[in-house]
C-alpha cells in the first residue's frame, strides 16, 4: 500500500491536480488527457503564428462544438452504463425539424417551441429507454433502429426539404452574452463568468484540503495548492479576456453558456447524487449494485431517456446556428460524441468515465480539428488525423489495462523510478486474492449471470 | 487388480497460489482398468489436483513428477494431456448448445482431408461412438435439445474419440436424476469392461461404494489415505471418517451466546429455477432465526444454500413460487432487494468479485454503497459524512489500507470480506446471510472475520451462516441446519452436531428430521 503513496508525495501539486477530476483510477489518465488538449493548443498556436488562440477562433470552436459536447455529457453517462447511443446525430435532426416546423408552420413562440422540443426529445427517450431496460433489447440495436426510424422521423416531417427558424429564435445557437452599458472595452458579463470560474476553482480546492484532514490524509503542501489555484484563474480568466474582447458584437457564445451549465449539472450529478452512483455501480458490477438495492433497469431506462433530451437540447441549438433545419443535421454527430467519450477516458467495459474528461476529450477532437482546417489540410487528411487519434488514445487505455498501470503517464512515471520501484509497484497491481482450491467448487448458482 | 506398472501415478505432488497451498505432498497412484474415486470436503483439493493432471495448471507450475503409463509426462496445456489419453469431463459440460452432436463429438479434433470435413465419416463415427454410450439420439440433434444426463454421454462419447485411456469424471452426477445417474455408472463399469481406466470425483457416496475399487481421500490439500474397496470393510462411515476426521484447533474465538426470541422465520419456502421450471431449488424449506443466534446451513455444492438465501433477500434468485417470511411476529413480503434491506436482511454473498464489489470503485464508496441514503439526504451524497462512516469502519473493523480512497481491487482478500462486512453492516441489519464469508482468505483474516460475526450476534442480530467448511460451522454457529437437494434434512443444535452426522445428512434425505 505504500507504494501507492510515495509517488503523490514527490510529484507534489501534479499529482493533486488531478484530484480535479474526481478520484479513482481514471484519473491519471485524464491528467494525461488534459496535457494533450494543452500540447495540441499550443503546437497550433506555433503553427498558425497565433490565430488558434485568437478570440474569434475560439469563438468559432466554442461555437460549432458546443453540440457535440453537450452529446459527449450524455454520452458519457450510456458509456459508464455500459451502453451505447447511435441515435443521437437523428434524434436531435428529428427534434429540430419539429421545433422548426412549429414555429414556420404553426406560428408557435419560440419558448414554446423549445418546450416542445424537449418533449418530444424526452417521449424519444423513453421509447428506446422502455427497449432497453425493460424488454433487453441491447442498446446498441435498439438506437441504431432509433437512428434510422428519426432519419425517416425528420425526413418526414420536413418532406426532406429545409425549414427556417425565425432570426429571433436562432440567439440560442448564434447568440452572444450581450452587452451591458457600462464603457469599458470588454464584455463584461463575459469576464463576470470568468469569475465565477475562478470563484469555484478556489471553493473546490478548500472542499478538497477539508476532506482529506477529514479522513487523515496528508494534503498537499499549502503552497502547492496555491500555485495549482493561480494557474487554474489564470488560465480561466485569460480565456474569458479572449472572449470579452473580440470583434465588437462578439463575446462568450450563448450555446457555450448552455454548455457551461449543463457541465456543472451533470458533473454534480455523477459526482455527488445517488442517482449519478448508481449510474457508476451498475456500470462496474449490475450483479452486485442490483444485490445492494439498486434498480438497475430504472438506471437504464433514466440515463437512455436523459441522452435523448440532451440529443434534442444539441438539435435546437444546431437549428439556431444554421438559422435552418435540414434533413441531413446531425450526421456523424454520434461518432464523434463517443469518441471524445473514449479519448476522455471512459472504459469501453463501463464503469469508468467523468463528464469533465469527456469534455476534455470532446475538446481535444475540437481543437485538432480546428487547427488542420486553420493550416490548410482538407477534409482527407482531417478525417485519418482524427481516427488514429482516437485509436491511439483508446489503445494507451488498454496497454495500460494489461499493464496493470492507470496510464501512459504511470508508466513512464515507472521507467523513471527505477527497476526497484517497478518491482515494488507491480505485485500490487495484480490480483490481490488467490485463485483458492475452492474457487471452481463454487455453490454459486451456474446460471445467476444469465438472469 | 494386477501387479502391473499403474496406469497413473502421481508423485508428491504440491501445488500453491500466492498466500495459499492449495495440495502438499499429495500422492496417488491408479492401477489400470480400475475405477478409483477421490473424496473430500468442498476446498480439499481434488480439483486442483485434477487440474494438475490434465494440464489445465502446465508443468513447472507445480512441484513432483506424474507417471503416466510408466514414462514421465510434463504436460503444458489440456491438448498434450489429451493427445497421451487423459481426458477430464468437468461438472459444468463444455459443450456447444447451438451445434449438433456430432459437431460436438469432432469440435477441434475434425475429421478432415485437406481442411474440408469429411461430415458422412464423422456421422457414422459419431453414430458408432453413441452406440458405444448408450445413447440412442440423432447425431445431427442440437445440444439444447438433449437433457443434461444425455449430454453427459455426448461428453463421455467425445472423450471416447479421443482415444481415451484415462477419463476422469468430476461430480459427474451432480446435476442428474436417479435414473441417469445409474445409466452413468454403468457405462463406467462397462468402460472398465473394455479396459478404460477411471477417476471419479463424487460427494455421492453410495455411488462410489458402488463401483469403486479403490478410494483416495484428500482432505486440506493432502492425501490421507487410500481404502481398497474390494478387500471389504469400506463402508459411508469410513470414507466420512476420513474425509472430516481433523482435529478441531483453537481457530476460534470464544464466546458465550445470548440467545433470545425467534424474530425470524422462513416457512414452507418453494422456489423454482430460473430457467427450468420442473426443477425446484427449494422445496419447503422452513427454518428460524433468533435474536444473537448464529445459525449454521450446511450442505454440499449445488444443494440450494445460495439458491435459498438468495430468493429470501428480495427474491433475487430463482422464482418464488409460496412460502412465508415472518419477522418480528409480522408477514413481511420482500419483492426486491431493496425492500429484504429496508427490512433489515443482508446479504453478504459467496463471490465477492461477481456478487458483492464493483472492483472499479473505492473503499469509501463500496461501504455506502448498500444504503446510499443514509449519507444522502435530499439524494445528495454528503462527501464528509461519506468519509467519516467509512474511516469508522476501517478503524473498527481493522481494514488494512492507508486510506479510504484506496480501490478495493487493491486489498487482499480477507480486507475486501470486510469491506463487504462494512457495506452491510452499514445497512443496519437485525439479520445478515452470510456466504461463505472466509472463503480464499487466510487463517489470521478468518479469524477476524469470526470475531465480527460474533460481536454481530452479542449485539441481538441474528446471523446465518453459510459454509462448506464444517469445522468452520461446528465452531462458530449455536445451531446448524443440514440441506441437500433444496430439501432441510436436519436441525441440530452444535452440542449434537459432529461432522459426521452433519455429512449423512448433507448427503442424503434419509435422516429427515422430525422435529
Amino acid at each position: 500500500m505504500t507504494t501507492e503513496t510515495v509517488p503523490s508525495k514527490s510529484n507534489g501539486g501534479i499529482a493533486d491536480l488531478k484530484k480535479m477530476f474526481g478520484g479513482g483510477t481514471s484519473s491519471l489518465r485524464q491528467f494525461g488527457i488534459l496535457f494533450s488538449l494543452i500540447a495540441i493548443i499550443v503546437v497550433f498556436q506555433i503553427w498558425t503564428n497565433g490565430t488558434t488562440l485568437s478570440p474569434q477562433n475560439l469563438i468559432n470552436v466554442v461555437s460549432q462544438q458546443s453540440y457535440i459536447l453537450i452529446l459527449a455529457i450524455g454520452m458519457v453517462m450510456v458509456i459508464i452504463l455500459g451502453h451505447i447511443d447511435l441515435s443521437v446525430g437523428s434524434v436531435a435532426a428529428f427534434v429540430g425539424i419539429i421545433v422548426a416546423k412549429s414555429m414556420d408552420d404553426w406560428q408557435v413562440p419560440w419558448p414554446v417551441a423549445i418546450g416542445i422540443g424537449l418533449v418530444v426529445g424526452a417521449l424519444v427517450g423513453a421509447w428506446q429507454g422502455f427497449w432497453v431496460a425493460y424488454v433487453g433489447v441491447p442498446a446498441f440495436i435498439v438506437t441504431l433502429a432509433g437512428m434510422l426510424i428519426f432519419r425517416g422521423g425528420n425526413q418526414w416531417i420536413g418532406q426532406s426539404t429545409t425549414t427556417p427558424v425565425p432570426p429571433e429564435y436562432s440567439f440560442i445557437g448564434s447568440g452572444y452574452l450581450p452587452e451591458l452599458p457600462i464603457a469599458v472595452n470588454f464584455n463584461v458579463l463575459t469576464m463576470l463568468l470568468g469569475l465565477i470560474g475562478v470563484g469555484w476553482v478556489f471553493y473546490n480546492e478548500y472542499r478538497l484540503r477539508r476532506q482529506q484532514q477529514r479522513i487523515g490524509v496528508e494534503p498537499a503542501p499549502l503552497w502547492v495548492s496555491g500555485v495549482k489555484v493561480v494557474l487554474l484563474s489564470a488560465a480561466i480568466l485569460w480565456a474569458a479576456w479572449l472572449f470579452a474582447t473580440g470583434r465588437p458584437g462578439t463575446s462568450f457564445p450563448i450555446s457555450g453558456v448552455i454548455l457551461l451549465v449543463l457541465v456543472v449539472v451533470y458533473s454534480f450529478i455523477t459526482n455527488r447524487t445517488v442517482f449519478g452512483r448508481h449510474i457508476y455501480a451498475v456500470g462496474g458490477n449490475r450483479m452486485a449494485a442490483a444485490l445492494s438495492g439498486v434498480k438497475d433497469r430504472r438506471v437504464d431506462f433514466l440515463v437512455m431517456m436523459n441522452m435523448s433530451i440532451l440529443a434534442a437540447v444539441a438539435g435546437m441549438i444546431y437549428v439556431g446556428r444554421a438559422t435552418a433545419s435540414g434533413p441531413q443535421d446531425g450526421n456523424g454527430w454520434e461518432l464523434d460524441a463517443i469518441a471524445a467519450v473514449f479519448i476522455g477516458g471512459a472504459a469501453v467495459s463501463g464503469g469508468i468515465g467523468t463528464v469533465i474528461g469527456s469534455i476534455i476529450g470532446g475538446l481535444v477532437m475540437a481543437f485538432l480539428n480546428n487547427g488542420l482546417q486553420l493550416i490548410g489540410a482538407g477534409a482527407d487528411a482531417i478525417s485519418i488525423t482524427k481516427g488514429l487519434v482516437l485509436l491511439l488514445a483508446v489503445a494507451i487505455d488498454v496497454i495500460s489495462k494489461r499493464r496493470g498501470g492507470p496510464s501512459i503517464i504511470g508508466i513512464f512515471m515507472r521507467r523513471f523510478e527505477g527497476k526497484d520501484n517497478k518491482k515494488a509497484v507491480l505485485p500490487e497491481t495484480m490480483p490481490a486474492v488467490a485463485p483458492t482450491t475452492a474457487s471452481n467448487e463454487s455453490s454459486l448458482p451456474a446460471d445467476l449471470p444469465r438472469q | 487388480m494386477t501387479d502391473a506398472v499403474p496406469i497413473l501415478e502421481m508423485r508428491s505432488i504440491t501445488k500453491g497460489f500466492p498466500g495459499v497451498k492449495a495440495l502438499s505432498n499429495v500422492s496417488i497412484t491408479v492401477a489400470a482398468g480400475e475405477v478409483h474415486a477421490i473424496c473430500g470436503e468442498n476446498g480439499a483439493g481434488k480439483s486442483t489436483l485434477m487440474k494438475v493432471l490434465s494440464g489445465v495448471y502446465p508443468y513447472g507450475t507445480y512441484d513432483g513428477e506424474i507417471w503416466f503409463r510408466g514414462e514421465v509426462v510434463e504436460f503444458k496445456d489440456i491438448r498434450a494431456s489429451e493427445q497421451a489419453g487423459i481426458v477430464i469431463i468437468h461438472q459444468e459440460l463444455a459443450l456447444i448448445p447451438e451445434l449438433s452432436i456430432t459437431e460436438n463429438i469432432f469440435l477441434g479434433n475434425e475429421i478432415e482431408r485437406g481442411g474440408v470435413i469429411d461430415w458422412s465419416q464423422a456421422r457414422l463415427r459419431a453414430l458408432d461412438l453413441l452406440a458405444r454410450v448408450g445413447l440412442r439420439e440423432d447425431p445431427d440433434t442440437q445440444i439444447k435439445h438433449l437433457g443434461v444426463g444425455k449430454q453427459q454421454l455426448v461428453e463421455i462419447a467425445k472423450a471416447l474419440s479421443k482415444e481415451v485411456k484415462l477419463l476422469i469424471l468430476d461430480e459427474p452426477t451432480a446435476a442428474l436424476n436417479e435414473d441417469d445417474s445409474q445409466h452413468l455408472l454403468d457405462l463406467i463399469l462397462s468402460l472398465k469392461g473394455k479396459g478404460i481406466t477411471s477417476i471419479i470425483i463424487s460427494h455421492k457416496l453410495n455411488e462410489i461404494e458402488q463401483i469403486a475399487d479403490e478410494i483416495t481421500i484428500i482432505r486440506d490439500g493432502r492425501t490421507i489415505e487410500t481404502l481398497d474397496v474390494n478387500a471389504g470393510g469400506v463402508d459411508e462411515d469410513r470414507i466420512i471418517r476420513g474425509m472430516v476426521g481433523r482435529s478441531l484447533e483453537s481457530r476460534f474465538p470464544d464466546r458465550t451466546p445470548h440467545i433470545g426470541e425467534v424474530f425470524f422465520e422462513v416457512r414452507d419456502w418453494w422456489v423454482q429455477h430460473p430457467q427450468v421450471p420442473e426443477r425446484l431449488v427449494a422445496k419447503g424449506s422452513n427454518l428460524v432465526v433468533r435474536r444473537g443466534e448464529i445459525v449454521g446451513l450446511a450442505g454440499l455444492m449445488g444443494a440450494g444454500r445460495t439458491e435459498l438465501a438468495m430468493s429470501v433477500f428480495g427474491r433475487s434468485y430463482g422464482k418464488y413460487l409460496s412460502g412465508t417470511l415472518i419477522k418480528d411476529g409480522e408477514e413481511i413480503v420482500l419483492k426486491d432487494v431493496q425492500s429484504a434491506i429496508d427490512h433489515g436482511l443482508a446479504y453478504v454473498s459467496e463471490d465477492r468479485k461477481v456478487l458483492g464489489l464493483n472492483l472499479l470503485d473505492t473503499i469509501k464508496r463500496s461501504i455506502v454503497s448498500a444504503k446510499l441514503s443514509k449519507v444522502a439526504p435530499r439524494g445528495v451524497i454528503d462527501a464528509y459524512t461519506e468519509s467519516d462512516v467509512a474511516d469508522d469502519y476501517r478503524k473498527r473493523l481493522r481494514i488494512k489500507t492507508p486510506s479510504v480512497d484506496v480501490g478495493v481491487a487493491k486489498l487482499s482478500g480477507g480486507n475486501q470480506q470486510k469491506v463487504v462486512l462494512a457495506k452491510w453492516m452499514f445497512t443496519d441489519p437485525d439479520l445478515l446471510i452470510l456466504d461463505e464469508p472466509t472463503r480464499g482468505i487466510d487463517v489470521g483474516a478468518k479469524y477476524e472475520i469470526y470475531t465480527i460475526i460474533q460481536q454481530l450476534a452479542a449485539q441481538g442480530k441474528g446471523v446465518i451462516l453459510i459454509s462448506s467448511e464444517l469445522p468452520e460451522l461446528l465452531g462458530i454457529s449455536d445451531r446448524i441446519y443440514t440441506i441437500f437437494e433444496g430439501q432441510i434434512t436436519d436441525d441440530l443444535p452444535v452440542s449434537e452436531a459432529t461432522p459426521e452426522n452433519l455429512m449423512r445428512s448433507m448427503t442424503s434425505v434419509r435422516q429427515k428430521a422430525q422435529r
